[in-house]
């Protein structure tokens, strides 16, 4: 038997993770004389409490999707990726060239190559860190953080160089018309739904594709059921003839390939030229996300929808109280504690107690 | 009338649904021998545990020397004059054995006088108890029969009168065995209390004056030695009557199949493990490789199956194998009708997070039959595995559950099922029935044995000499990465096997226990 039903593990331990965290930012938004209900209600009215919330969460879900993802797949492999930002910032170059490089004529058209070259850009960023990893035994994890800061400099080497704009800012001309996506608010319109302006677009398509995608890879192919059996145990790969080199490589590939698709979303979908710090953060979003989604797609999903309406709610809450920007993030690091980092003080307590309630002898464990 | 030394009443405990310890009871009186015998899972280990204060019993009550006492953790054992030496050694590898007997029981702030106050007490103990060991030597460069001495000391020296130990001959060749046994009975003449904990009928017999057999959680019996059988003891563990001996007939051997010469492997920190072994393998028999642990025969097999790679020549139904590059790996080795069924099933064999039909297509989940194009046939392997779990009679008998909620010997099935269901040419099989309940081993040494009468090749690796003896048709000793010689099992008595396990090939003339254990040391100093 596992030690929790299947049900607690994936629903109540986040629930109470995140009702905990709710209550420690409550205190702390009353020690600096802010009514926390107020706060409460002014968050979650921001991030749901209509279209144009809506819209600005389920924006920056796609973001936490796709980096939520690419973390989740290597830490099937065992391997913990932090490099998301620095493969997503890779992604965007890869994005900005396909569409400056093509007078696209249509977005149709736009959209395939932009994910094609932001995957492959994030991936070859991913690929060098793995390469260490697999051949010469470099901890991934200083590798990966190290190239966070290689590729942000290498970005703005190329903004105030070769790709630079003419004028004052370090950013690049705006992508042709054709490689425009549309919006939530345009696609909605075709159907006769109202929607407020919002950055939403069909990346967010994009984003659940990928979602089903990695599950399909993870369950339902060679290539999933050998990364999953790497994670597990490397003398198990070894003794099964799946190779360790092979398998990390892959993984990582997959990983910074949908850690660089967040740039179809952010930069083709939203910004339509590539600035300067256009991931701001949601790579290292995407571990937390990773960690309270389970490294399970449909988890990982729940869990950027609701990083996505936290960050939506927090700038409401900055724009209508005295509550100042440092106060928004103290709180959405207080989510990512208790969820990520905390999940075991609340494992354990539970485990113990759902024991206690199954403690009836069970006719199982049979003779030899 | 003396009080019991230990006495347990009702004592019980739970893990969860899981009952580890029902009700027991026992008495053991001071200055004997008291084994406690039963299957893996039985519960032995839990209840030690209690006794040297690692778990809290849920109800019972603990007598020591008729006193009632409560233990909440190991200093309280201690300080009841309760001793454990574990089946896993604890000792600093780089401290010397004296500062590893004062580690924890350190008097004052200078270490010199609780070293001094040592080096005294071990002078007495080693001529009392025949423990001799060098208090300088550092404990990495003694062999496991040492080290386990060194772990007898620490006890002693927190002045332990009652000793546990825990599968205390796992790991010792048979003449390192006699002399544990020997140190015992010189700790019983003293009065001191022993409780042997191990799942070897022969010790038991031999050393024991009572014994209390552990089945399912529950004290099934306690009987006097003199009064009992193996048979009956085994019984008593299963529950239902067990052939101790293996049914075989005798081996038919036909041409060659593995053909190995010269093989030589360098672990990771450039140590040689395998000094050039050479050996054969012919259809229809069993080749036995016996040796301590840790002396290249897990290394013979992971090259063997394609999981480390190694230099020399190995030849199977006469075709080179590669030993190094791309094709040396275990994928190619299956398809080469090597199949291989691994020391450790926990670490390699299965995936203990995988369900039991994602297990049974491990390693071979490239066949054609498992998959569908590009997706996993899931399907198909759990029909494979419902199959399997039928034929092999594993339980629980549902293959959604995890490997890891299965006992051993049922894990042990699932692999077994997997490596035999594709009646390989060559079957490479390590420690088969290690960590495996009796009734299980019986099943498990029957389809090995099957096998070999299919006119299958079989090289067999196990530490139980017992295994070796009863199933193999041939058997070669190993010592620090070499083989020191073949016997066969109808020619060779245990003691010439344990001198060749301990290095020494001329086996005609009798040799001292320090000679044995001079060669021992020597080899893991240079291994280690």
């Amino acid at each position: 038997m596992d030690k929790l039903p299947k049900w607690a593990d994936v629903a109540l331990i986040p629930a109470i993770n995140l009702a905990l965290a709710l209550i420690v930012s409550g205190i702390v938004v009353t020690f600096i004389g802010q009514d926390p209900f107020e706060a409460l209600v002014i968050m979650v009215n921001g991030a749901v409490g209509s279209t144009y919330g809506w819209g600005y969460t389920l924006y920056y879900a796609t973001n936490f999707v796709f980096t939520g993802l690419a973390v989740a797949v290597a830490f099937h492999a065992k391997l913990f990726n932090i490099g998301g930002e620095g493969q997503a910032q890779l992604g965007s170059l890869g994005v900005a060239l396909v569409c400056l490089s093509v007078p696209w004529p249509h977005w149709t058209l736009a959209l395939p190559a932009a994910v094609v070259g932001g995957a492959l850009f994030g991936a070859a960023w991913a690929a060098i860190p793995a390469y260490l990893q697999a051949k010469r035994g470099s901890h991934i994890v200083i590798t990966t953080i190290m190239f966070n800061f290689i590729a942000s400099a290498l970005l703005v080497y190329l903004l105030i160089g070769a790709l630079k704009a003419p004028g004052m800012a370090p950013e690049t001309v705006r992508f042709p018309e054709g490689a425009r996506l549309p919006s939530a608010q345009e696609v909605l319109a075709v159907i006769g739904i109202p929607f407020s302006r919002t950055p939403l677009n069909v990346s967010f398509l994009v984003g659940l594709l990928a979602c089903f995608g990695v599950w399909l890879l993870m369950w339902r192919t060679r290539l999933g059921y050998e990364i999953r059996a790497f994670g597990h145990s490397e003398p198990a790969a070894r003794y099964a003839g799946i190779s360790p080199v092979k398998i990390t490589m892959l993984a990582m590939l997959i990983s910074g390939g949908l850690a660089g698709l967040m740039a179809v979303n952010a930069v083709m979908g939203e910004q339509e030229r590539l600035i300067q710090d256009n991931v701001l953060g949601a790579g290292f979003v995407g571990i937390a996300v990773a960690l309270m989604g389970r490294s399970h797609p449909v988890g990982v999903l729940i869990a950027a929808i609701l990083f996505g309406a936290l960050y939506q709610g927090g700038a409401e809450l900055e724009f209508e109280t005295s509550v100042p920007r440092e106060m928004v993030v103290v709180i959405q690091a207080l989510v990512i504690l208790f969820t990520g980092a905390l999940d075991g003080m609340v494992r354990g307590p539970l485990e113990k107690s759902f024991l206690r309630f199954s403690r009836k002898p069970k006719p199982g464990v049979p003779a030899e | 009338m003396t009080a019991p030394a230990i006495e347990l009443k009702g004592i019980s405990k739970s893990f969860g649904p899981v009952q580890a310890n029902k009700d027991i009871a026992l008495r053991v009186m001071p200055g004997t021998i008291h084994g406690i015998i039963g299957e893996n899972g039985a519960g032995k280990s839990t209840l030690m545990s209690i006794l040297y204060g690692f778990y809290k019993a849920d109800r019972g009550e603990i007598f020591v020397r008729g006193e009632k006492i409560e233990i909440p953790d190991s200093q309280a054992a201690i300080r009841s004059g309760i001793g454990m030496v574990f089946q896993h050694f604890k000792l600093v590898q780089n401290f010397t054995v004296l500062e590893n007997i004062v580690l924890g029981a350190e008097e004052g702030a200078l270490l010199r006088t609780s070293l001094g106050r040592a080096r005294a007490l071990l002078k007495q103990l080693s001529e009392e108890y025949e423990l001799h060991v060098d208090p300088d030597a550092k404990i990495e460069d003694l062999g496991v029969g040492m080290q386990q001495r060194v772990e007898i000391l620490k006890a002693l020296y927190r002045r332990a009168d009652i000793l546990i130990l825990d599968e205390p001959t796992g790991v010792l060749t048979p003449s390192e065995a006699d002399h544990l046994f020997r140190i015992l009975e010189g700790l019983k003449r003293e009065g001191k209390t022993v409780i042997l904990i191990t799942h070897k009928l022969r010790e038991i017999m031999e050393v024991t004056e009572t014994v209390s057999v552990m089945r399912r959680g529950e004290m099934t019996a306690t009987v006097k030695t003199a009064e009992t059988s193996p048979e009956e003891l085994a019984e008593l563990m299963v529950g239902r009557k067990v052939l101790l001996r293996v049914d075989k007939d005798a081996a038919k051997p036909g041409e060659t199949v593995l053909d190995v010469h010269d093989l030589k492997v360098r672990d990771g920190s450039g140590v040689e493990r395998l000094r050039g072994v050479s050996l054969t393998v012919k259809r229809g028999e069993i080749l036995g490789v016996a040796g301590v642990a840790g002396n290249g025969q897990s290394e013979l097999l992971e090259v063997l199956g394609g999981m480390r790679e190694g230099k020399g020549k190995v030849f199977v139904n006469g075709e080179p194998l590669d030993l190094t590059g791309a094709k040396s790996d275990a994928r190619t080795r299956r398809k080469r009708g090597i199949g291989h069924v691994p020391e450790d099933r926990q670490r390699e064999g299965l995936i203990m997070d995988f369900h039991a039909w994602e297990n049974v297509g491990f390693g071979y989940h490239d066949d054609a039959r498992y998959n569908r194009g590009l997706l996993m046939n899931n399907d198909a392997l759990r029909e494979d595995a419902r199959a399997k779990i039928e034929k092999f009679d594993v339980r629980p008998t549902d293959c959604w559950q995890k490997a890891k909620n299965f006992s051993g010997g049922n894990q042990q099935k699932i692999v077994i099922a997997r490596e035999l269901e594709r009646e390989p040419d060559l079957l490479l099989v390590g420690q088969p029935t290690r960590g495996v309940d009796i009734g299980a081993i019986e099943f498990i040494h029957e389809q090995i044995v099957a096998l070999r009468d299919q006119g299958k090749a079989i090289l067999l690796v196990s530490v139980e000499l017992d295994e070796i003896m009863s199933l193999s048709d041939r058997i070669a000793v190993m010592f620090d990465g070499r083989i020191m010689g073949e016997r066969l099992p109808s020619e060779t008595s245990e003691r010439e096997l344990g001198l060749l396990m301990a290095g020494i090939t001329d086996t005609e003339h009798d040799h001292t226990v320090e000679e044995v254990e001079a060669n021992l040391a020597h080899s893991s100093g240079k291994a280690g």
